[in-house]
């Protein structure tokens, strides 16, 4: 930590929040808010004159709440900045009349309270995210009462209770009574394995967690009794085997069945009733100190950094790395890595492990000092451009210029665009070329995918991120559908032509599907919008020309859910057998009316 | 605004590789009877089932075919292309070919993997696959990519165990990191731990 603090190439910004993400690979530009502290980091020695002083009392988070701190004050003795920080909430203010009693005391005059939130602005070529877990609160399984009973405890309580920094100096004390208990019961899988409350998935390290702390209390307390009530006992790292067995030898008993009920049995004891699914026995077991080994669960920032970078989640709410074995700290976005508990529950050494592999890969990008860029860009034909704007209004990157008025022809920003094909698909003109996805190699697969029994087959268009890879996922989960379906690769929903949909159902297509990221998760910012707004337009223009407008789709579908892919792959296979083959032949003919019309 | 390669005058040659992936693709999918098929579609030169086109030998056999045959454009159907596309455009350009002269067809996470009970219909559905495949490569056109510069700088977001290792080996080998934290320190859950697991030592 103190190495992190002090190195020279690392700007520490505490008490700092990421608020805004521009730009792409190689090239990002964060905007960050940076909350005062109200005490200098530079002067601050860390002395503690000022929460001598401070009459404010509060519950000292740090411990959860087992003891208390000053409004002014250290997080806690080894912080990184060691400075102390003030909580304004708190603060009873710096008129001299309310208080300010702190800064009449501080020597060094390191507290100033016109100190205000900044704004700094970072330009980086690559971002990690580590932005951790958070302990899962055991309020609402109340079947343990943990609201109602004061001696049982969360592990993350209980770890406070025997640190030696810790309220209580390392002494394992009752909250009730302040003795120390003769005898500790630990529940596992608190929030974890769950499908009612908490996770379904195992939270990695609570296990273990358990096994370190009967250790801890058995090398304090040697004649402690000790008992662990679990569903099963996963000690599956290296030298895991071996501190389980170091448990076990010293007396502490581990019992396979989860509490059914936890009542008070008088002088802040716990009776718990468990069934032992080993014996297939009911007991009592009567204990003096409950302690909840809860899960985790994902950071409390996750959704709100998922939507300002455009990452992804799994169905557990963790972060979705690019490949779960083979890019298992890569994100889906370039230049984005994750480490630590981002991704997932685990433990200090593969958190350690990540946070190593995710500065590899960040170097693996930037040591040349350059990028090459994706040319699959838009581009635009100047012999059809009629300068009319349309794609600088849709472009989600400001990459496009042109001026209608001065008849000045669309020019487009090659490093600014993304490539997502919105300006190709909405150009009326047909005047931009989407490189790499092009009307015509678009339209020939469509050809070629319809060349053959056409009313056999549903025509799927689906974005690369999140639809296609919803797809992918179906495929690794082997979950199965009807094989009708046929997918188009593109980039972006916001590439689909409404002529690619034209050309389908003149092509005697049954039914499209056009497929993209959920609103607010498109990754190309919101190119998706203008998706949705074609496909009511098109649905409009098909029910004028007697066509039922059901017979084109558009779902969202991310890269975690291929459960969902493989249900709606289910639901268009319904859909195509109710398009009779009289009902494709009048489409046909429509459109071909409508285009000798035009 | 480029011309395609086929105004050019040059006409496509196509190579179809149908890959087995062991028997993930070939337990359901006849990639022999796909390739045979396919070799009969316009501007395909050459067509082969292989039993890993990723592997060393399978890429080797594909180079092979692009310098013996003058192929111009590769459809390799396989695995989804969010795994190994980028596998196979580096063997295609150190073949000679502009990377973005290979295609992709799904028959594993799209064909195989998810009609595993329904083997002609899933054979069916790769040939047409594969066919658009081919349809699409007809007309893809080479392109290059600009060099754009690139700040050696990382934020890493997270002042945690993880992030704090991420900033260290960063910084330590001569990148700049900015480390942001909301909390008034690092150090994150961990600082919180008395002692942990498997050394049983102090956290901090």
């Amino acid at each position: 930590m103190t190495d992190a603090g002090r190195h020279p190439r690392i700007k520490l910004l505490t008490l700092s929040e990421v608020i805004d993400v521009k730009g792409y690979v190689g090239n990002f530009e964060v905007k960050i808010l940076k909350r005062a502290r109200y005490v200098s980091e530079k002067d601050c020695t860390a002395c503690g004159e000022c929460a001598k002083v401070c009459p404010v009392v509060r519950p000292d988070e740090f411990n959860e709440g087992l003891s208390s701190r000053k409004a002014v004050y250290s997080p806690f003795p080894q912080a990184v900045p060691s400075a102390y920080v003030i909580n304004i909430k708190e603060c009873l203010g710096h008129n001299p009349v309310v208080c300010a009693k702190c800064s009449e005391v501080c020597e060094k005059k390191c507290i100033n309270f016109h100190m205000s939130d900044e704004e700094v602005v970072e330009k980086v070529g690559s971002i990690v995210v580590a932005t951790g877990l958070e302990p899962y609160n055991p309020k609402e399984l109340d079947e343990y009462s943990y609201t109602r009973f004061e001696n049982v405890l969360s592990s993350t309580e209980f770890e406070r209770l025997v640190s030696a920094g810790g309220p209580s100096k390392g002494e394992l004390i009752r909250p009730s009574d302040r003795n120390v208990p003769k005898s500790v019961g630990f529940v596992q899988c608190v929030g974890s394995r769950s499908a009612r409350k908490g996770g379904e998935y195992c939270s990695n390290i609570c296990c273990m967690n358990t096994v370190k702390s009967t250790l801890v209390l058995k090398e304090h307390y040697p004649d402690i009794e000790i008992k662990v009530f679990y569903i099963d006992i996963r000690a599956f790292g290296k030298g895991f085997e071996d501190l389980y067995r170091k448990s076990r030898s010293l007396g502490v008993r581990y019992i396979r069945g989860l509490p059914g009920t936890v009542i008070e049995n008088g002088d802040g004891g716990i009776r718990v009733a468990v069934e032992n699914t080993a014996t297939g026995k009911i007991a009592f077991h009567d204990l003096d100190m409950l302690v909840l080994a809860v899960g985790l669960q994902p950071s409390k920032t996750t959704k709100k950094l998922q939507e300002i970078l455009g990452l992804q989640l799994s169905p557990d709410g963790f972060f979705l790395e690019a490949h779960p074995k083979l890019q298992p700290v890569d994100s889906a976005t370039k230049g984005v890595y994750f480490a630590g508990c981002a991704e997932g529950p685990k433990d200090i050494k593969e958190s350690v492990t990540q946070g190593s592999a995710s500065a590899a890969r960040a170097i693996r990008l930037m040591h040349r000092g350059e990028i090459i860029s994706e040319p699959a860009t838009a581009e635009v034909d100047p012999e059809k451009c009629k300068a009319c704007g349309k794609c600088v209004e849709v472009c989600p990157y400001g990459a496009i210029s042109a001026d209608s008025k001065r008849k000045i022809q669309a020019q487009i920003t090659q490093a600014a665009c993304s490539g997502c094909g919105t300006c190709a698909a909405e150009c009326p003109f047909d005047a931009i070329i989407m490189n790499h996805f092009t009307d015509q190699q678009i339209g020939n697969q469509v050809e070629a995918l319809l060349a053959e029994a056409p009313e056999s087959k549903v025509l799927a268009f689906a974005c690369n991120w999140c639809s296609y890879a919803g797809a992918d996922y179906a495929g690794v989960s082997r979950l199965q559908y009807p094989p009708n379906v046929r997918l188009i690769r593109t980039m972006c929903s916001g590439r689909v032509d409404e002529s690619f949909i034209w050309d389908a159902f003149a092509k005697a297509a049954p039914i499209v599907l056009v497929s993209g990221c959920h609103i607010g998760d498109c990754h190309y910012n919101n190119a998706n919008l203008w998706t949705q707004k074609r496909i009511e337009k098109i649905r409009k223009k098909m029910s004028k020309l007697g066509i039922r407008p059901e017979r084109l789709q558009l779902e969202w579908i991310s890269a975690a859910e291929g459960v969902r892919f493989a249900k709606v792959m289910g639901e268009l296979e319904k859909l195509r057998r109710q398009v009779s083959a009289e009902e494709i032949a009048e489409t046909v003919k429509a459109l071909a009316e409508k285009t000798g019309a035009n | 605004m480029k011309k395609s390669a086929l105004q050019q005058g040059e006409a496509p040659r196509i190579g179809v590789y149908i890959c087995h992936c062991g028997l993930n693709i070939a337990r359901t999918v006849d990639c022999p009877k796909v390739a045979e098929l396919s070799a009969a579609m316009p501007d395909v030169i050459v067509s082969r089932d292989i039993q890993y086109a990723c592997s060393e030998p399978g890429q080797h056999g594909i180079k092979e075919d692009i310098a013996e045959h003058g192929l111009n454009r590769v459809v390799i159907a396989s695995c989804s292309p969010r795994l190994h596309e980028p596998t196979f455009r580096q063997m295609i350009e150190s073949a000679g070919l502009n990377p973005y002269l290979l295609e992709m067809a799904n028959l594993r996470e799209h064909c195989s993997w998810v009609h595993i009970n329904e083997p002609e219909a899933a054979t069916a559905k790769a040939l047409d696959l594969v066919r658009m495949a081919v349809a699409r490569a007809r007309d893809l056109e080479p392109l290059q990519g600009s060099r754009i510069p690139l700040t050696k700088r990382t934020l890493v977001i997270g002042g945690g165990i993880a992030g704090i290792q991420s900033a260290l080996d960063l910084a330590d080998n001569g990148y700049e990191v900015v480390l942001v934290e909301k909390k008034p320190s690092i150090g994150g859950q961990m600082a919180r731990l008395d002692k942990t697991f498997p050394t049983m030592d102090c956290s901090i």
